[in-house]
């Protein structure tokens, strides 16, 4: 990370406005976007957007073709390029031509993207933007920090000073009048404009038709008043029927706003007319600019599925905390990673795809179904094959891809108890080798690991064998985890093994974009797991079990292991599942009933979002005489995120600083969680602060009150 | 009337004033009423604009601007522009939003639904649809140059996200719906 990206991050982790005014949004976004998606089935919905987007990608030159055909019969010009130089020149030329002197424009992302502004006024015409937003983000000179409402980071104080100095009037800060202000100052504009431009939500292949969808006005004013009207439309704005707008606009206004539609929705098919009686002049431009070739990438064509309602920026636990000047560039938040990545370059979002933590949150809202932590993962596999790793990441997985020496290294490490190894190397490592304990406390590594542990448990002989995948975190860090594990387990009549030749699940590597290395993790693994002849392979960390039981599938689907990866996915089941099943099979029960004890439940993303798990252990817990009240945001990342918290500590402060906050409001001495790395997120937290609450991990809660 | 009560709950959820009447005669007396209350009067910014429409058949529109002055039938930018109330009628409802569906391609219904401060619009009660895509299926937007979706009036939460209505657009969407004249006996 270079120097002014991480005082970036620090200066908007520093912005008091910034974090409270997205927080507030993104905690009220939950509530209003549920809402608004009441009796909707939104899995259905999802599937039908991505479906029409993504056959639409898929034809992109074809629709652009047809789209041009019949907007061009009903008297429009289409301008289709590849190159934002050609679009500038193209607006200029014609500006020229027409003696065009003043320009009102509505929202349009694809001019920001081409930086059009900037060359119109060069040319010496007036151009104003006239969504209040973006006009306003206009005045100041700044860029939007979110798609949807680009001015989110300004506070009313601000707003009516930067009004202040464009209009030479003290203006006070109250809300309507400065809304007032901006509708009286704007509407002389409209009625002067020569030219107006607006973007375009959809373009209808079928009939030439533009989908526009505004709240202010200001579209159907930009398209109406000005004699010329100009619509810049990225090529993957188009579908092939006009009947596909119905589900693309149940979907947008709910996701972006959470409303049901926006108070306008304008749909224009060719030139109409003017005040005076004439034609209006319609020039629609679609604009290529990298988009045809994303289309070819089987990987992130779906990229091109985005309906741009922002909803990954609003649940995302990254992106409340630093806004869209840092995360992101034209585009912003988690689609804007990838959007940049190839609209602008690889080489562009360098720094902000490091700001995705992988939570999950963003693939669950998504209205197109976009895998967004998915291609962000994707972009760290390009930018290790196009830039290569550094000496540390390749020292440092060397070593992973070696279990003898991995496991060495560990338990060395055990006894040295002091970081040996520099930064830059642990930054690969799991990392509790690590001693960066600014915000956290971090575990002593375990003087005797669990793989030695286990040889001393006395295990019933039943003759139903389960194996254990325990993870570095449980082996190394946290053995009594998966001695509880064990505890559970043989109460059940299950006999647990431990295959010694696992080892790490390659989920580090994975998320670093050093997939050889996990695709080598994943083989050894399957190697060691499939020896045993076992009912299940059972882990009591999510991440792991996502791992085992997709991951591996993924990484090594074009080598000669897919059908042993298939095989050990479908014995794979994470401990709260597979306790739950004892539970319902009458294998295991509370003992005798004792006081209840008060707790609060974590859900990790992976277990949750993953692997869809969340009533099970709160289910498990209740059995077993906990009382569980439910925290605030209980499926909210804790900041640890694997290395994540090593590479941005700041960031994972914050968010952990958070999750603590909403684990004390419940007033529960006691939180359970199923994945041993938000157990080192969240105690670290605790024992840093000196606090009094008690972290567990489900496992131990449930060795102790089952039988 | 299902149909209509939904409209009117969701369109009453995103600000628009629901009226209904029986009658054409009864929702051209409110209308005169309204435009009245309002003080409508022949002059810059207390004027009001109505745009041509099949409701208006049958009525003297000469009659009409006499009763009250400052009402125009012929639309023009410039009167839009200085127009406090703008009255044009719309072709469907959509009752699970709220929605009012034009065919605004003729200018003059887009001035008078863009420009006034208040936008009257009339409904055929009849005209109300389940949905959107009930609408879609009904129009081809090669015959409807210009397709306008009305939900309630202009509206933005740009400045700290505080809902604020009436920023370009119409400050108040005032409907009227008209529910088919019975037969006479």
């Amino acid at each position: 990370m270079t120097r002014p990206f991480k005082q970036d991050i620090h200066n908007a982790l520093e912005n008091a406005n910034l974090a409270g005014a997205l927080t507030r949004f993104s905690e009220a976004y939950v509530v209003s976007r549920a809402k608004a998606y009441e009796g909707i089935d939104f899995e259905a919905l999802r599937a039908r957007v991505a479906e029409i987007k993504g056959g639409a990608a898929g034809r992109l030159q074809e629709l652009a073709a047809e789209f041009t055909e019949k907007v061009e019969a009903k008297g429009a010009r289409v301008f289709r390029t590849d190159s934002p130089e050609k679009v500038r020149d193209y607006i200029l030329n014609l500006a020229r031509e027409r003696g065009v002197r003043s320009i009102v424009k509505s929202k349009s992302m694809a001019s920001e993207e081409i930086h059009l502004n900037a060359a119109l006024q060069k040319a010496g015409i007036e151009v104003r933007e006239t969504d209040l937003g973006e006009w306003i983000i206009q005045l100041s000179g700044q860029r939007p920090s979110h798609m949807v409402m680009p001015a989110i980071h300004l506070k009313k104080e601000e707003v009516a000073e930067i009004f202040s100095q464009e209009l030479r009037e003290r203006l006070s800060s109250d809300i309507p009048r400065l809304v007032q202000v901006a509708r009286t100052e704007m509407r002389q504009k409209f009625l002067e404009a020569d030219l107006g431009i607006s973007g375009a939500n959809i373009a209808v292949a079928e009939t030439g038709t533009l989908v526009l969808v505004t709240n202010e006005g200001n579209g159907r004013m930009v398209t109406t008043l000005p004699k010329i009207h100009v619509a810049i439309v990225g090529l993957e704005k188009l579908i092939a029927r006009f009947e596909e707008v119905a589900p693309i606009l149940q979907a947008l206004p709910r996701s972006a706003t959470a409303q049901l539609l926006t108070s306008y929705v304008t749909m224009i098919t060719g030139p109409v007319p003017n005040t005076d009686g004439s034609l209006k002049e319609l020039h629609i431009i679609l604009l290529d600019s990298r988009r045809t070739a994303m289309a070819r990438d089987p990987k992130f064509k779906q990229g091109l599925q985005c309906i741009r309602c922002a909803s990954c920026l609003n649940v995302c636990p990254v992106f409340r905390l630093v806004g869209g000047h840092v995360f992101g560039h034209t585009y912003t938040g988690g689609i804007g990673v990838i959007l940049t990545a190839w609209f602008n370059g690889l080489k562009k979002s360098e720094e902000i795809q490091g700001l995705c933590i992988q939570c999950g949150r963003c693939r669950e809202v998504c209205p197109a179904r976009i895998d967004i932590p998915g291609l962000i993962v994707e972009i760290r596999r390009n930018l290790a094959r196009e830039e290569g790793q550094s000496l540390g990441q390749k020292a440092a997985y060397s070593i992973v891809n070696n279990r003898r020496v991995f496991h060495g290294l560990l338990r060395a490490a055990a006894i040295a108890q002091k970081p040996f190894v520099k930064d830059g190397f642990i930054r690969h490592l799991p990392l509790f080798l690590s001693d960066m304990t600014g915000f956290r406390s971090l575990p002593a590594i375990a003087a005797v690991p669990f793989r030695d542990r286990f040889r001393e448990i006395r295990q019933p002989v039943t003759g139903e064998r389960v194996a254990f995948f325990a993870g570095c975190l449980i082996d190394f860090a946290y053995p009594e985890i998966g001695e509880a594990v064990v505890t559970v387990l043989n109460k059940a009549g299950l006999e647990v093994v431990f295959p010694d030749r696992q080892t790490c699940c390659g989920a580090p590597a994975h998320y670093s974009g050093a997939f050889e290395v996990a695709a080598h993790n994943a083989a050894d693994n399957i190697d060691a797991l499939l020896q045993e002849e076992v009912r299940a392979v059972v882990s009591a960390c999510p991440t792991c079990t996502a791992f085992l039981k997709y991951e591996f599938v993924n990484s090594l689907e074009e080598t000669g292991l897919n059908r042993k990866a298939r095989e050990l996915s479908s014995r794979t089941v994470d401990f709260s599942s597979l306790v739950q099943k004892l539970v319902e099979g009458g294998r295991l029960r509370p003992a005798e009933i004792r006081e209840t004890i008060p707790v609060t439940y974590h859900d990790s993303c992976h277990l949750k979002r993953t692997l869809g798990i969340f009533q099970e252990p709160r289910s498990l817990l209740a059995k077993a005489g906990y009382a569980v009240t439910e925290m605030f945001e209980a499926d909210m990342c804790c900041g640890m995120g694997g290395s994540y918290s090593l590479k941005n500590p700041a960031i994972s402060a914050h968010i952990l600083e958070r999750k603590l906050n909403n684990i004390r409001q419940t007033g529960t001495p006691l939180v359970a969680m199923d994945c041993p790395a938000c157990v080192l997120q969240i105690r670290g937290g605790f024992d840093k602060e000196g606090g009094t609450v008690r972290v567990k991990h489900t496992a131990e809660l449930l060795a102790e009150r089952l039988r | 009337m299902p149909l209509f009560n939904a409209f009117k709950t969701r369109a009453e959820a995103v600000s628009s004033e629901v009226h209904r009447f029986p009658s054409k005669m009864e929702a051209m007396g409110f209308i005169l009423e309204f435009l009245k209350k309002e003080g409508i009067e022949d002059s810059v910014g207390t004027c009001a604009c109505w745009a041509p429409c099949p409701f208006l058949e049958g009525f003297d529109a000469k009659r009409l601007t006499e009763i009250v002055p400052g009402l125009h039938f012929e639309v023009t930018r410039q009167r839009a522009a200085g127009a406090k109330i703008g009255i044009s009628q719309m072709d469907w409802g959509l009752a699970d939003t709220g929605t009012l569906v034009q065919d605004a391609t003729a200018v003059e219904q887009r001035l008078v639904s863009t420009l006034p401060e208040i936008h009257l619009a009339l409904l055929e009660t009849g005209k109300i649809l389940p949905d959107l895509p009930a609408v879609l299926r009904l129009i081809d937007p090669r015959e409807a140059s210009y397709l306008a979706l009305i939900t309630g009036p202009s509206r933005t939460a740009d400045i700290e996200r505080v809902l604020t209505i009436g920023v370009h657009g119409p400050v108040r969407v005032v409907i009227v719906c008209i529910d088919p004249e019975k037969e006479a006996a």
